[in-house]
């Protein structure tokens, strides 16, 4: 299998449209030979995850092509970056990874890419359509456009993201394929009692148990409620893509590629995996480095970045009272959304309550919360997994409802009783 | 000597082998100031990959990957090859840039399971440009 590219490919790395141009099409080039891609096809959007920084290299590649004036050709949105701009003064770390921070964002503002900064860009107003080829990088944004929109996109890294952006190609090959977005194995839910499956706190679980086991095939769920909400989809696809690498999933009956479980294999053989309560627990237990009962001291939610709706159930559930003095609860969030729930009067109700709602960046990546005295929770599988190696907290994983309560009295509490015989 | 099932980043390395007994996210899970693991759910926690031929079967985690382990590479702190069973375009990305904008060359293989068996068992490899291994 060779790669075949066409005349405007060719041109672009012959460097007709400048160095920068040619570099991107030669690292795009590279990495379809090594996904042996026999074409570049057209791509209709980018997401860029490059724009979070995590050292130099980050930092000269963005230069090398925004010096020589390279802009994108096709609507391209930000991930999240270092440092809240809405916020700064949550900003904690030194000042010399601040200033190199700022220039990466600024160098992928004058590529032409928007300042959404969220992790989160399907819940933008505009967002790929079933379908559609795009190059997005940040894993569960990946996951949610390939699973949840049918839109099509590679797993794809950082320095490609912008390569794509500004070429409006990508390579032909993995998930923008057919072949490769089939289910390979399914995974059977139908053991878990319904009570808990109407629970929001099962999905993250879920994403996190079958992350383990799946490696690189497209896993298929089945015995979900029909209908499964974005924000369900969202956490299946995040914490997945944080204990594995999740890039496509089915659920049958609520994701567009699986009307059937038939559709979703589209005659694929495949084994299945039945997935109990007592799997979920071991998922949960998994996700949480501390006891309850302990001192509460810190909340984080919004990973990925906070929906509306999500930010509707809090304001009900925190219902006019008053964060623990003790408790730092930090909320994760795009601008949009959060200029949404504003209009709403939800984010001044959020604040009196004692919430800090954190924009652009996330508290997960970024040194951002205030030193946190007592045990951190979370209602995110990707948080719960990432943040007692990134910040060094321990972690209680609970559903949204846990960590309202829990805040309130300035105590871990959990309520167990939904898991008493699994 | 065996040769290697596909070439996807070409270049000359020889060092030390490193089998890493689990996959590792290079985000999150490796320090590229130090070239060493952090993740401490890894069994090989604390472990130093710089200047090893390393061994790992699978890619694993973040998109950010790929900056991470560029970084590492532009630091000197970096492998000094990859040998893996499947490929994985996020770890790629990472080599690719590297030598595009350095010019240090980190060569990516993949083997057959009897090769990477055997490479891992290993205490010192050579990679070649076209992709044979010595060891």
């Amino acid at each position: 299998m060779t790669l075949t590219l066409d005349s405007r490919d060719e041109a672009m790395l012959a460097g007709d449209h400048g160095d920068a141009v040619a570099l991107a099409m030669r690292v795009i080039t590279r990495v379809a030979a090594s996904m042996q891609a026999e074409s570049l096809l057209d791509i209709s959007g980018a997401h860029i995850d490059s724009c979070l920084y995590h050292g130099q290299a980050g930092l000269d590649f963005a230069l090398r092509l925004a010096d020589d004036g390279a802009t994108v050709v096709v609507p391209t949105t930000l991930n999240v970056s270092s440092l809240d701009l809405l916020h700064p003064e949550l900003y904690r770390g030194d000042d010399h990874t601040r200033s190199q921070a700022l220039a990466l964002m600024e160098a992928y503002e004058e590529m032409g890419c928007k300042a959404t900064w969220t992790c989160a860009p399907y819940q933008l107003e505009d967002r790929p359509a079933f379908g559609d080829h795009i190059a997005w990088a940040e894993s569960n944004a990946i996951v949610f456009a390939n699973a949840a929109l049918g839109a099509r996109t590679h797993r794809y890294g950082d320095f490609i993201d912008i390569c794509c952006a500004i070429t409006g190609r990508a390579p032909a090959a993995g998930l923008h394929l057919d072949d490769a977005r089939r289910a390979a194995v399914i995974f059977d839910l139908s053991a878990v009692p319904d009570r808990l499956l109407e629970l929001d706190v099962a999905y993250p679980l879920i994403g996190h148990h079958i992350g383990k086991l799946v490696g690189t095939r497209v896993p298929a769920l089945t015995g979900i409620p029909a209908e499964t909400s974005e924000d369900r989809l969202k956490a299946i696809g995040s914490a997945g893509a944080s204990s594995g690498s999740l890039a496509m999933f089915h659920v049958v009956g609520s994701t567009p590629e699986a009307p059937t479980l038939d559709a979703a294999l589209g005659g694929n053989t495949a084994t299945t995996h039945t997935v109990t309560a007592a799997d979920l627990r071991v998922a949960r237990d998994q996700l949480t480095t501390a006891a309850t009962g302990g001192r509460l001291g810190a909340v984080s939610l919004g990973t990925p970045h906070y929906s509306v709706a999500e930010f509707g159930r809090l304001v009900e559930l925190l219902d006019n009272r008053h964060i623990h003095d003790n408790v730092g609860f930090y909320v994760n969030s795009g601008r949009d959304v959060v200029h949404e729930i504003a209009l709403r009067g939800w984010e001044r109700r959020l604040t009196d309550a004692g919430v800090q709602i954190v924009t652009d960046t996330c508290t997960y990546i970024t040194p951002v919360m205030a030193e946190t005295y007592g045990v951190a929770m979370t209602d995110s599988g990707k948080w719960a997994y990432y943040a007692p190696g990134n910040l060094g907290l321990e972690v209680v994983f609970g559903s949204v409802e846990d960590c309202v309560e829990s805040a309130i009295a300035g105590e871990v509490r959990r309520d167990d009783t939904v898991w008493a015989d699994a | 000597m065996p040769e290697a099932q596909r070439v996807l980043v070409a270049g000359e390395a020889s060092g030390l082998v490193l089998a890493l007994d689990e996959p590792l996210s290079f985000w999150g899970g490796f320090e590229s100031e130090t070239g060493t693991i952090i993740d401490q759910a890894h069994p090989q926690v604390g472990e130093s990959l710089a200047g090893r031929v390393v061994t790992m079967a699978v890619g694993r985690g973040s998109s950010s990957a790929s900056t991470v382990l560029a970084e590492a590479i532009r630091l000197g702190t970096g492998p000094a090859a990859l040998i893996m069973r499947e490929p994985d375009e996020i770890v790629n990305l990472g080599a690719i840039v590297a030598d595009e904008l350095y010019g240090i060359t980190v060569p990516i293989l993949i083997v057959d399971e009897p090769t990477f068996i055997a490479i891992a068992a290993a205490e010192r490899a050579t990679i070649s440009p076209s992709g044979t291994l010595t060891f």
